[in-house]
């Protein structure tokens, strides 16, 4: 009966004819996308603890290492106080934490099955990629208005201009979304969890040493200046200190700062799109 | 009419293993086909290639007229698919769960409430909409994942063992929902199993995969009779893959109860 199968008698049979490609649609691709971050943000919402405990650690870099670090002389630049230096260091700090643990999450739904599910749905790999680099940047919001708050407590000088507001947030969701497509990258790269959490730790610790979020490039010996030239936290850092600041200036150039996060999402963005997919092999 | 899923010496191999290995088949429209096979028959393998999740080695595989590898994006929006593992988000409610997979396949707005209620009510959980996933039971969660898998009324859904890990009364749940299913919608199933009765109960034809081959195809009667008067499924399976499925079906639902345990607790 192997020799007789019924109903098996595949024969190469053409393309179904004519196979149109499918249209893509701006108002269907963000549809898809916001579909992906609304979920996230669902999430959030129905277990708001995790946000709390993920407030913790800013709120401790800024009371207790901002304080005692603001009495290192000469260590702040441009004649403003360090904890105002420090704070949108540490809020740059936090968006790049926060966002790190994405590849975790990702690795984590690969292994319950929820990715499968996203992957067979005919959304476009590139929606899927940037919805969960959206949901990132409300993590990232979430930590903005918190260390907002300590600042303003501990006397950090903030700029309340409606303007700057806008373009912080532009920055947070900026820099989440590339640090978490980063880490995405990650996840597809090392697969597991427990490799992640290894790799995780030796990633994100250089980006944050390597930067200008807790002290002026000045300081740094030359080759970590180019270093840090070359690292996108930087740029994060660079245009929250100017925006969040009153009287805040940039060092690097407000236009430069996006330009640089944004060639880096961009690149992220491309890779994580093809590499994203084979996950689920 | 042509057929639903048609696939050409279709492979997979893992470095040294050849997981699927030169299968050739075909689903007719609206039928109920079954895949069975032992542990690491290849079930699996064959249905990720057939759902797009992972590229053959070689071979082709048709899904709804559209080649599962040139064509990837035509064949996703023609398929449902109920994974392996529990695979609905244990953090969101059944309805947010449905709201996601009825925004990624595009469900005009206007549309989606009527069909994500619908779905709900076809399984049976419309009282349990708007309760976290993480506290449904198997079963629940099972029946949530095929409403969400017949959203937008695909030509074809593919079930990759949907009652492993439950208990009875929870595989009839979902084997009378399968059947409403086919009747509701007419779409063509594809269900992988290791279980004989299953098997017998809901598939019109059958194919038995052993060590990435089809060993035998037919309906149950055929494959009965094949085996000679009298025989049962279990019979025909025993011959046709020389080991008892009972044995090593136990291992796999206690391993899949507990990786849904823990994905859901
Ligand atoms: N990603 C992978 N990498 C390496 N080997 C794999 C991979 N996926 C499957 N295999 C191997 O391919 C073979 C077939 O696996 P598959 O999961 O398709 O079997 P199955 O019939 O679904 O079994 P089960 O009843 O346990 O679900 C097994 O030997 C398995 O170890
Ligand atoms: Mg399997």
């Amino acid at each position: 009966m192997t020799s007789d199968r019924p109903g098996a008698a595949p024969s190469p049979i053409p393309d179904r004819p004519p196979s149109r490609p499918i249209p893509l649609r701006v108002a269907d691709y963000w549809t898809q996308v916001f579909a992906v971050a609304d979920a996230e943000i669902r999430k959030l919402r129905h277990d708001p603890w995790e946000l709390a405990t993920r407030a913790i650690q800013p709120v401790l870099w800024l009371v207790l290492f901002g304080n005692v670090m603001a009495r290192v002389r000469g260590l702040a630049s441009g004649g403003i106080p360090y904890l105002d230096f420090l704070a949108p260091g540490i809020l740059a700090q936090s968006v790049l934490f926060v966002a790190i643990f994405y590849g975790i999450s990702a690795i984590w739904e690969r292994d319950l099955g929820v990715l499968h599910r996203y992957m067979v749905s005919p959304a476009p790999r590139s929606a899927l990629v940037v919805g969960k680099a959206l949901s990132s940047s409300v993590r990232g919001l979430s930590q903005a208005i918190v260390i907002y708050v300590c600042a303003a407590v501990i006397g950090v000088k903030l700029s309340l201009d409606p303007a700057h507001f806008v373009v912080v947030v532009l920055l947070i969701v900026l820099g989440s979304g590339l640090f978490s497509t980063f880490s995405l990258i990650i996840a597809c790269i090392v697969k597991t969890r427990e490799r992640f959490m290894g790799i995780g730790q030796v990633l994100t610790m250089p980006i944050f040493f390597a930067s200008n979020a807790i002290y002026p490039i000045d300081l740094m010996p030359q080759w970590l200046k180019v270093v840090s030239r070359l690292n996108p936290l930087s740029y994060e850092v660079d245009g929250l200190r100017a925006m969040m600041l009153q009287g805040g200036a940039s060092t690097l150039g407000l236009g430069r700062d996006f330009a640089a996060l944004t060639l880096a999402s961009a690149i992220v963005t491309v890779i994580a799109t093809r590499m994203y997919p084979r996950m689920t092999e | 009419m042509s057929n639903t899923v048609e696939t050409l010496a279709l492979s997979r191999c893992f470095g040294d293993i050849t997981a699927v290995d030169g299968v050739s088949l075909a689903v007719r429209p609206g039928e109920i086909f079954g895949l069975i096979g032992p542990n690491g028959a290849g079930k699996s393998t064959l249905i990720k290639m057939l759902t797009t999740l992972l590229p053959p080695s070689s071979g082709t595989a048709r899904v709804a007229g559209y080649d599962v590898v040139r064509q990837p994006a035509q064949v996703r929006r023609c398929i449902g698919y109920v994974p392996q593992l529990l695979s609905a988000d244990g953090e969101l409610t059944g309805y947010e769960n449905l709201l996601l997979s009825a925004r990624l396949y595009l469900i005009p707005r206007g549309e989606r409430k009527q069909r994500i209620g619908a779905a709900l009510a076809m399984m049976g959980l419309s009282e349990v909409r708007d309760r976290l996933v993480r506290g449904y039971s198997g079963g629940m969660i099972r029946r949530l994942e095929i409403a969400q898998s017949t959203l937008h009324r695909p030509q074809v859904i593919f079930m990759d063992e949907p009652t492993v890990g439950l208990d009875p009364s929870g595989r009839h749940a979902v084997w009378n929902h399968v059947a409403e299913l086919r009747r509701e919608t007419g779409a063509a199933l594809v269900v992988t199993t290791h279980l004989m009765d299953e098997a017998e109960t809901l598939c019109d034809r059958i194919a038995v995969l052993h060590a990435g081959r089809i060993a035998a195809e037919g309906t149950p009667a055929e494959l009965k009779a094949a085996v000679g008067p009298g025989a049962t499924l279990d019979d025909a399976f025993e011959r046709l893959t020389g080991g008892t499925i009972g044995h090593e079906g136990g291992y796999s639902d206690v391993r899949q109860t507990r990786r849904g345990t823990i994905a859901h607790s």
